[in-house]
């Protein structure tokens, strides 16, 4: 049984239809793309998919439970994690404390175990820094545990959204565009570490990008979009031949 | 799964205390200590209403510094833990310390009927509602006769512990640091615990928090909660202090002054609330001199301030 089950999901924004019956699914430990051009409704999906949004219509399942319509937070809670399309740190805080926020999830101590400072209080507190730090040493970024997260490259800020998605212990990331704005060398880099993530960790992968050698390289399973619509679902090769999807991206020649 | 990934020494523990702020607070801790030894009756009180300010700026500060909800009616749970208090001590002679844990649960039950339905939507609701909250409190302590109507509540007790009674401005200056320096002690641990840290990521991008996990609604409620709470131990003392209290002390202008301390010195950070709340208190008397100017030196100071130190006094280095 997949991981992730999307069925017939419909989305619209007053009389505006964004998602028409989008059905499709991702396999346990594949990594699998999104594509489609601007405005094709691959947020929107995200969106959908992390309790933003909420669905007209239709289901969506994660590990066999249904998430259709849950908050955002239980959604993390119960294991999709997510990057955003900008990035979204919360940029006055430390790198250190940006990637904790994932571990919150995962940690109950509240504020009177915090005022009468409890042992197990410490301990769980000492818990979510040492994994929010592994997840930094994982990215690469744990040399600048300290500093203000604003204050980092451009790359090692995507490196340290999905430092703090990957610290929720997901079982499925989403990753909103990740290679958006990188230079050739930070891309590779990019495609080594979303490997890494899926062969090292077993999180499962589900990227939206516009950049089609790096969704090419990458993924086991393509689902294109346009104008709301699945058009095409299938291998890199199969994709890259359809007709349909030849035309969603250059036009027809009439 | 998460085993898999290369371990490594856990990183060098930021310093959490400076000595730039350990330094300054323990000069001020001593001085605050022995000052009703030196100083006259008039300073002693003026010293305790800073005192007061600093704790109520410290828990509006939790609402507006960490949380970032903008609450203008702050006073009223000042006033719920006032009335309380009095009304437990006058009316039905409970003993004092009794009447705490009851007031702090009323400001419990106070801050979930306008926060639960209120804080679901984005802050400037809030403020609106808050400061609307804020007059009904006060109105409604003008008009039951329980709370003494108009012109208030008289003959509250004085506390005694240990077969010793507050009664003098000293006594009260000592209740009023003990209560100040247990609340900043309460604002330390939480700020640097996991539900604070939560209400950082919920004021700098709600939607980033909500997307990583963090229950936007509960971790706003839990701030606002805890703030009602600590107005409101503030109210039971300040209310066993005057012995008298009337619904003139719980008004708009009061939430404005908590508020204006938070900001004064530096929204978010401890001491700057702390140098904020001493301000708000000694500002009026420092100016006594200016006479019917007062107003007016007060309000230029205050916009000098704004334009030369817009995140006031003391800022936080994280804004």
């Amino acid at each position: 049984m997949a991981l992730l089950e999307v069925r017939d999901l419909r989305l619209s924004f007053g009389g505006l239809k964004v998602l028409h019956d989008i059905s499709f699914s991702v396999e346990k430990g594949a990594i699998n793309s999104l594509i489609g051009p601007n405005g094709a409704g691959k947020t929107s999906l995200f969106n959908c998919l992390t309790g933003f949004y909420k669905p007209k219509g239709g289901s969506i399942s994660l590990g066999g439970r249904p998430i259709t319509g849950l908050p955002p937070h239980r959604i993390t809670a119960l294991g999709l994690a997510r990057t955003f399309q900008n990035i979204r740190l919360f940029k006055e805080m430390t790198v250190l404390e940006n990637a904790m926020s994932g571990q919150h999830c995962r940690s109950r101590h509240g504020i009177m175990s915090a005022i009468l400072h409890l042992p197990a209080q410490r301990r769980e507190e000492e818990a979510i820094r040492a994994t929010a730090m592994r997840w930094l040493d994982f990215v690469g970024i744990e040399q600048h545990a300290h500093r203000r997260a604003g204050g980092l490259s451009y790359g090692d800020q995507r490196r340290l959204e999905l430092a703090r998605a990957l610290a929720s212990t997901p079982e499925l990331i989403l990753l909103d565009e990740p290679a958006a704005g990188l230079n050739e060398r930070e891309k590779l880099d990019l495609v080594h570490l979303i490997r890494r993530i899926r062969d090292e960790t077993g999180v499962t992968v589900l990227l939206i990008e516009h950049d089609m050698g790096l969704v090419m390289q990458l993924s086991e399973k393509i689902v294109v979009f346009d104008y709301g619509q699945k058009i095409a679902d299938g291998p890199p090769e199969a994709v890259r031949t359809d007709p349909r999807v030849i035309e969603a991206y250059l036009g027809t020649e009439e | 799964m998460i085993d898999e990934v290369r371990t490594m020494p856990t990183a060098v523990q930021p310093q959490l205390m400076r000595w730039s702020v350990v330094l300054p607070g323990l000069a001020a801790l001593a001085a605050a200590l022995v000052l009703p030894q030196f100083a006259n009756g008039y300073v002693t009180e003026v010293a305790t209403t800073a005192l007061l300010y600093v704790v109520l700026c410290l828990g509006l500060n939790i609402v507006v510094g960490y949380a970032g909800l903008l609450d203008l009616g702050y006073a009223a749970f000042f006033a719920v833990g006032a009335y309380t208090s009095g009304i437990l001590t006058a009316e039905f002679g409970f003993n004092f310390w009794l009447t705490i844990p009851v007031a702090m649960a009323a400001a419990c039950v106070a801050g979930i009927i306008i926060g639960a339905p209120t804080l679901r939507l984005r802050s400037d609701y809030l403020a609106i509602v808050t400061l609307g909250f804020g007059e009904i409190v006060r109105i409604i302590a003008r008009n039951l006769d329980i709370t003494g109507g108009a012109s208030g509540l008289i003959g509250i007790e004085r506390p005694e512990i240990f077969g010793f009674r507050l009664m003098q401005v000293q006594h009260f200056y000592y209740a009023f640091l003990v209560l100040a320096l247990l609340t900043a002690f309460v604002c330390l641990s939480v700020e640097r615990s996991r539900m604070g840290r939560a209400w950082f990521y919920v004021r700098y991008d709600e939607d980033a928090a909500a997307g990583i996990g963090i229950n936007r609604v509960t971790a706003k409620l839990q701030a606002y909660m805890m703030g009602a709470v600590i107005a409101s131990v503030a109210g039971c003392l300040y209310a066993a202090k005057m012995t008298a209290i009337s619904p003139e002390s719980f008004t708009f202008n009061q939430s404005l002054l908590i508020l204006l301390g938070v900001v004064l010195g530096g929204i978010g950070r401890i001491p700057g609330v702390v140098l904020g709340a001493v301000l708000v208190a000694l500002l009026p008397e420092v100016l006594r001199g200016a006479g019917t100017y007062r107003p007016l030196v007060t309000a230029v100071a205050l916009l000098a301030i704004m334009l030369f130190r817009p995140n006031g006094l003391w800022p936080d280095k994280r804004v």
